[in-house]
This record gives structure tokens, C-alpha cells and sequence, in this order.
């Protein structure tokens, strides 16, 4: 069912490699594989999130602020490879679009972030939200995987766990903000700077494009039939049902109540609160630290 | 711990131990397809994979319920996915959903008990995987142990002195965060430290290649059986009579 | 008779990237044949030292090993020649399995595969770990790790070893049997320790370092004295001088 993902997933994050294995020399090797193992072990480490609750780290953010956007892909999915494989967490049909979600697509979303609003005022902001988008572009992605793969999710079910990750989310942000701090106090060193000569508006065009593109995904996996119709007009019918309709055999329409067009203000309104909520955090955060 | 015990499994000797790891690699490939591509499984052919996987394990010497436990842990994702189809009264797509992921992890778990992780990873770069990403899960994998061990260490210094007990969630909050970045710290030197050992050695910015390996006519015959078995499961041989 | 020093050090001062003095100007020789053990306070600079044998770490001043001048261009040269132990093994075995460990000094300077597997096995049979050659390094106990990253640097065939804290982590028979083990071996040894019985078993001479510098130089016995480096006895002469930290 995620084969279309493993496809898509694979041959990027060989290209990926095969970039950073002309920009990065094997002396780096250490360091990555290191840094992996740490994210693994910072996973078992608990954050007391809200009474009773805990939660842990994913790390994809942090390791894009530390180690930069090609090592910070490849490290995850060596994670990810390695926890599929050998502990069947998440599991290896799932991998590549694992791979894809959180690796290549988690990580581009927290290093625009970073990148090009890492400086000045807003920086914790920007530490926020590209970790907590991080882990919010990667969840909404697998949600959208899973309906196009012909899962067919109720919309309270589907509210629920959009809630639920923008919670994950939010904390993985704060967490975020909590250890960049911390390191920064061990040594500044680490933690990159973001580039100075930042354009902040192609910046947000792509994070904006890119978080479209997510909720687009999202709402169109959910009201097929739109996206149908989409495919329809463009005369791409034909083709596109076999790429599309072949690992779907089954294909189902889930029957949703309310108009689309509510959920689709409603998901990306959800996105917009999140975001405007990470920033007004990170930056109180910030504030109460100093 | 559980990585321990697959690792464990590795040492023993059987038919697939003993088989090139490319051959298990592209075996386990062809199983996986036929899996993520299948639509709802009728129990016929459930029943078959089943079949096919305890014949695996067997032929691997595996214990049955250590790999039949351990495929587990990938049930609470899909259990989810399965929920909603439940939800929707597709019973039949959901137990589907279910089997399909069980039977992956079985397919891995078979695999990774049977061919030691750095054969594995020769395996894959042999088959093409990129160099940098081999080496680099090499290192995760051979700190792995290392790192964790560290960090448990340090949960353990902090709770001897009372940490994460009673001190309001702030305080719990940051000192975790600090756990967090101390243990950054230190995996950040030792791998410079790493670096510095290998320098010390003479490394001159290359890895030297693992290893060789041998695709022999055994391995070929396997691989040639599974992947025949599988697409006959997969494709329903049995609708043709 | 006038031997040549292996090891000659002049003048060699080294501050870290944040300028903090690490090493001031400090003299240093050693003859083939001879072990040294460096002494002195945590922080004082033994290790810094033991760096810049090897070129892992350039400072000011001027290093010859083996007639050769420690420069960039012959960094490859010198690190066939000064085999480094460190401290944490688990630095030190990288590699996934114990053999490839052993094989990887004498791979990455260049010996084709089969003479590198020989040489490998020949140091393996050398610290008597032959045995775990296939084994994961996560799975051996402190001595044998120990040994094993021993292996690794004798596979190099060096003439010269330098041994950070040999025996950290080891427990007394392990500590023994890697005193024989080292007694052994034919090389020169400098020889980085706390701990004065050690150093007694192993060196002849020692050297005292202090803020960054060598402050004394004798027969190990005289120096261990004079500054009362023994841990035991420290303990049982509450009155003894005190040693300046840092």
C-alpha cells in the first residue's frame, strides 16, 4: 500500500547521498553515524509534557539546526532504516514513505524555517516552528498516504488525530527550543547559524508552497472525488487512474458529511494556528530564558 | 535488550544463515512487493504467506515465538490504520491491513536474524545502496549501543539525586532538555575522538572496502524459489485449476 | 656511546582554538628502547602532548620522530611509525567486527588486502585475541577490547607506542596480564599515567608535567618521590606536600 511512497522515497534519498557524497568527505562518516545513534538514544530520554503525560524527542529539527539539511536527511533515514529493520518500529513496508515524510520532507520544512527566519528576534520562533512543522508536515503526510492508499478515515477520527499531532507537534517544538538552548550554553559552536544573506520571501514562498502542497495532499486524499475531477479536466484521466489505481484495488470513496470545502479552511487553518501559536511560544520561551 | 537477542539469532547456523546476504536481500525485496502490492487478502492465501514465513523461520532455526513476539511491535501502527477501516465496517480490509504489516515484519525479522547487520549493509552496497549512507548506518549501528548505554547512565546519575521526581514540570522540563544536550555533547566529541582514532591509523579519508562476497548457484537457486513461491501466492496460482 | 632520539621535541607551546595555553614550551627526548612515563595533574597536559606525536595536534616548536620532521607532508609516514593508544577504546574500534578493526590501519596506509590480513592476524596473535576475530567490539569485555585496540595499533607495526592510560577500565588480573603483555613488546613506550605502580612496572624514566609544562625528568622512582605521586600512600600520610592542581 506505501509502495508508491517506497518508490518515490528510495531513489531521493539515493540522490540525496549521492550529493552529499560528492559535498561531504567519508571523514564525516563518524560524526553522522554518532549523531545517529544519539538521536536513537535522545528518543528514550522523556519530557514531562502535561500531567501524566510525556513525550519524547524525534530530533529531525535538531539535527537540521546542527548538522545542516543533507546530513540531517541522511542520518534520519539511517535511523529510520535501522529502527524499521531491526526493532519493526513502524515497519518496513512503511519505510519509504517514512523515509519520504519525515527524512526528506520533515527535514526541507525545518531547515527553510530555520534557515532563512533563524535570525534576530525571532529566532527561537523559528527554532519552534521548524521543528514542530517538522513533525507536523511528516504526520500529515502519512495521513494523506494512507487515505489515497484507500484507507477511508471518518472526519471525527480524522479531526482527532490532526489534533493530535498538532499536540505532538507543539511539543516537539518546545523541546526543541529547550535543548537548542541548552547547547547553545555548552558551546555556540554547534548549533548552525542561519544564513545571513537570507531572502525571506522565496523562503516563504517555498515554506508556504510546501505546506499547501501538505494540507493540498491531505484534502485531496480525503474528498477524492475533487481530486478525480482535478485529473478529469486536466485529460490526464486515463494515465493517471493506472499509475494511481493500480496499488488501489479496492479503491473506496469515503463518504464525508460536511462540504469539503469546511474541512479544507479548517485544515489549513489548523496549520496557520499551529505555526502563529509556535512562534508566540517560542518566543515567550525565549523571553522567560533571558 | 531486544536488538541483543535478533543479534543473537545471527550467530546461529542454518541453510539461510549460510546464504549471500544479496540473495536474502532481494528474496526479502520480492516478499515485501508481493505484500505491499496485494489487495485484501482472502485467508487462503493469508494462510500461504503464514505457511511460507514459518517455513522461513524453521529453515532458519529461528525460535517460532521470539520472531512471532517481535513481528508484534509493528502492530500499534497499523492497529490504528485498521481501526479506521473497522470504523468504516471494511472488517475484511482492516484484518487485511493487519496481516500485511505482521507478515512484513516477520519477512524483516527473518532476514535481520539470519545475516549480522555489517553483512547486511555490504549486501546493500553491493546491490547499489550509496557508499555514504552504508558507512554512515555502520557507525549509527556500532555506537548505537554505545550512546544509548551513556544516556541511560546519565538518566540514572539523575534520578540517584532525586531528578525527575517531585520538582514542578519546569524544572523536570529543563533538566531533561539539558540531559538531552549533554548527551549531544558528548556523542559530538566522541565522534570527533572517533575521527582523531582514525586519523591516528592512517586514515587517509576512505574507507577500505569490506569484505568480498560470494553469489554462489545455491543463492541463486533460493532466491529463485522464494521469489517463485511468493508471486504464486501473490498472483493466485490456485484460480487457474 | 651517542644514540639519535627517536622522539625529539623542541620548544613545542600549543593553545586551543579558544587560547587557552594548553603546552608551553616544552623539551622532550626519547631513545630507542626506553619507556617514559608522563606524569602530572589531571589538566596539565600529558594528552595535548601525546597529540602532537602523532600530528593530530600542530603547535609552534619542532618535532622530529625517526629523523623525520612532523609536517603535513609526512604525516602519513609518521603515523606508521608512532602507534597511539587511547584512553576509550571504544573510540579506538570503530570497525564492525574485531579483524576488520585490526586490518583498518594497515588498509588505510596502503598495504594490499592480503599482506593487511596477515599483518592483522599476526598482532591479533601477538595480544592473544585471535579468537574474537569475528566478533562485534560492542561484545568484548574491557580487557579484551583493550587488547584488541592494542591489535589495532600493532597491526601499523609502529616503532614507537604511545599508551594513554593503558589500564583504565581494567580490572587487577587485567592490568597484570597487559603489564606483561607490554613488557614484552620491543618498541619505545611513553606511557601516559596516574598510576605510579604502573608506571614503576613499565618505564624507567618519567617525566613530570605541570600547567603545560615539564617540570622534572629522572629515574621514574625519584620523580614519584619528589612529588609524591602515589595514591596509597597520599592516602595513609595525611601530611604529605600537596600537589598544585592545574
Amino acid at each position: 500500500m506505501w509502495l508508491g511512497l517506497d518508490a518515490v522515497g528510495v531513489p531521493a534519498i539515493g540522490w540525496l547521498a549521492r550529493r552529499a557524497q560528492r559535498e561531504m568527505s567519508e571523514a564525516a562518516v563518524p560524526r553522522l553515524g554518532v549523531m545517529g545513534a544519539f538521536v536513537f538514544a535522545a528518543q528514550m530520554v522523556n519530557f514531562p509534557v502535561a500531567p501524566g503525560a510525556s513525550g519524547h524527542l524525534m530530533g529531525a529539527g535538531l539535527l537540521t539546526f546542527t548538522l545542516g539539511p543533507a546530513a540531517a536527511a541522511m542520518v534520519m533515514t539511517a535511523v529510520l532504516a535501522l529502527q524499521a529493520l531491526i526493532f519493526q518500529d513502524g515497519g518496513v513496508l512503511a519505510l519509504g514513505a517514512n523515509v519520504f515524510n519525515m527524512a526528506l520532507a520533515g527535514v526541507l520544512v525545518a531547515h527553510l524555517c530555520y534557515r532563512h527566519f533563524g535570525r534576530g528576534q525571532f529566532r527561537s520562533a523559528a527554532v519552534f516552528a521548524g521543528a514542530a512543522l517538522s513533525v507536523l508536515v511528516a504526520a500529515c503526510l502519512a495521513l494523506a498516504e494512507l487515505v489515497l492508499s484507500g484507507l477511508a478515515i471518518p472526519p471525527a477520527p480524522l479531526l482527532i488525530a490532526m489534533g493530535l499531532f498538532a499536540l505532538t507537534a507543539a511539543v516537539e517544538g518546545g523541546l526543541t527550543v529547550a535543548v537548542v538552548g541548552a547547547l547553545e550554553r555548552l558551546n555556540p559552536g554547534w548549533v548552525r547559524a542561519p544564513q545571513t544573506a537570507a531572502r525571506p520571501a522565496l523562503a516563504a514562498l517555498l515554506l508556504a508552497a510546501l505546506l499547501l502542497a501538505t494540507a493540498g495532499a491531505l484534502l485531496a486524499a480525503s474528498h477524492p472525488d475533487s481530486l478525480e475531477r482535478l485529473i478529469e479536466q486536466m485529460g490526464l484521466g486515463d494515465r493517471t487512474r493506472q499509475w494511481l489505481g493500480s496499488p488501489l484495488p479496492d479503491y473506496r470513496l469515503p463518504l464525508v458529511d460536511p462540504p469539503w470545502l469546511a474541512e479544507a479552511a479548517a485544515g489549513l487553518a489548523g496549520v496557520a494556528v499551529v505555526l502563529f501559536a509556535g512562534a508566540l511560544l517560542g518566543h515567550w520561551l525565549r523571553k522567560r530564558r533571558v | 535488550m531486544h536488538h541483543v537477542v535478533v543479534e543473537q539469532w545471527t550467530r546461529r547456523r542454518s541453510v539461510l544463515h549460510a546464504l549471500d546476504p544479496r540473495c536474502k536481500l532481494l528474496a526479502a525485496l520480492v516478499f515485501l512487493a508481493a505484500l505491499g502490492s496485494a489487495p485484501t487478502m482472502a485467508p487462503l492465501e493469508a494462510a500461504a504467506y503464514a505457511g511460507l514465513l514459518a517455513a522461513l523461520a524453521a529453515l532458519a532455526r529461528l525460535p517460532a515465538a521470539g520472531v512471532a513476539a517481535r513481528a508484534a511491535a509493528v502492530l500499534p501502527f497499523s492497529a490504528l490504520a485498521a481501526l479506521f477501516s473497522l470504523l468504516e465496517g471494511q472488517s475484511g480490509r482492516a484484518a487485511s491491513l493487519l496481516l500485511k504489516s505482521y507478515y512484513s515484519a516477520v519477512v524483516a525479522l527473518v532476514l535481520v536474524g539470519t545475516t549480522p547487520l555489517p553483512g547486511l549493509l555490504h549486501g546493500l552496497e553491493r546491490l547499489g545502496m550509496p557508499r555514504m549512507f552504508v558507512l554512515v548506518a555502520q557507525f549509527l549501528y556500532r555506537y548505537l549501543f554505545v550512546i544509548s548505554e551513556q544516556g541511560q547512565h546519565m538518566r540514572q546519575a539523575a534520578v540517584a539525586r532525586g531528578g525527575f521526581g517531585q520538582a514542578p514540570r519546569r524544572v523536570r522540563l529543563r533538566a531533561a532538555a539539558g540531559l538531552v544536550a549533554v548527551l549531544f555533547a558528548r556523542s559530538y566529541r566522541r565522534a570527533e575522538a572517533i575521527h582523531r582514532a582514525m586519523l591516528a591509523r592512517g586514515f587517509q579519508g576512505r574507507l577500505a572496502a569490506m569484505r568480498p562476497l560470494e553469489f554462489r548457484a545455491r543463492d541463486a537457486a533460493a532466491l529463485a524459489g522464494t521469489a517463485a513461491i511468493v508471486l504464486a501466492v501473490r498472483f493466485r496460482v490456485w484460480t487457474a485449476w | 656511546m651517542v644514540t639519535a632520539p627517536l622522539i625529539e621535541v623542541q620548544g613545542l607551546s600549543f593553545r586551543y582554538e579558544d587560547g587557552t595555553p594548553a603546552l608551553k614550551d616544552v623539551h622532550f627526548r626519547l631513545y630507542p628502547g626506553e619507556t617514559v612515563a608522563l606524569l602530572g595533574p589531571n589538566g596539565s597536559g600529558k594528552t595535548t602532548f601525546t597529540l602532537h606525536l602523532n600530528g593530530l595536534l600542530a603547535g609552534s616548536g619542532e618535532i622530529t620522530v625517526c629523523g623525520l620532521r612532523v609536517e603535513k607532508h609526512n604525516l602519513a609516514a609518521i603515523r606508521r611509525k608512532v602507534g597511539l593508544l587511547f584512553q576509550d577504546p571504544d573510540e579506538q574500534l570503530f570497525m564492525p567486527s574485531v579483524l576488520e578493526d585490526v586490518m583498518f590501519g594497515p588498509l588505510s596506509s596502503g598495504a594490499p588486502p592480503p599482506a593487511a590480513l596477515e599483518r592483522a592476524l599476526r598482532a591479533l596473535e601477538q595480544v592473544g585475541m585471535t579468537h574474537a576475530r569475528d566478533k562485534a567490539p560492542y561484545h568484548l569485555s574491557a580487557g579484551e577490547k583493550r587488547r584488541v585496540a592494542l591489535a589495532g595499533v600493532l597491526s601499523m607495526e609502529p616503532e614507537i607506542l604511545v599508551l594513554d592510560e593503558p589500564t583504565t577500565y581494567l580490572d587487577p588480573p587485567g592490568q597484570r596480564q597487559l603489564v606483561w603483555l607490554l613488557r614484552a613488546l620491543p618498541q619505545a613506550k611513553i606511557v601516559v599515567t596516574h598510576d605510579a605502580a604502573l608506571a614503576r612496572a613499565l618505564a624507567g624514566r618519567a617525566v613530570f608535567f605541570q600547567s603545560g609544562t615539564i617540570v622534572a625528568d629522572g629515574p621514574v622512582e625519584e620523580i614519584i618521590e619528589r612529588f609524591g605521586w602515589e595514591a596509597g600512600r597520599a592516602a595513609a600520610a595525611p601530611h604529605l606536600p600537596s600537589t598544585p592542581e592545574r
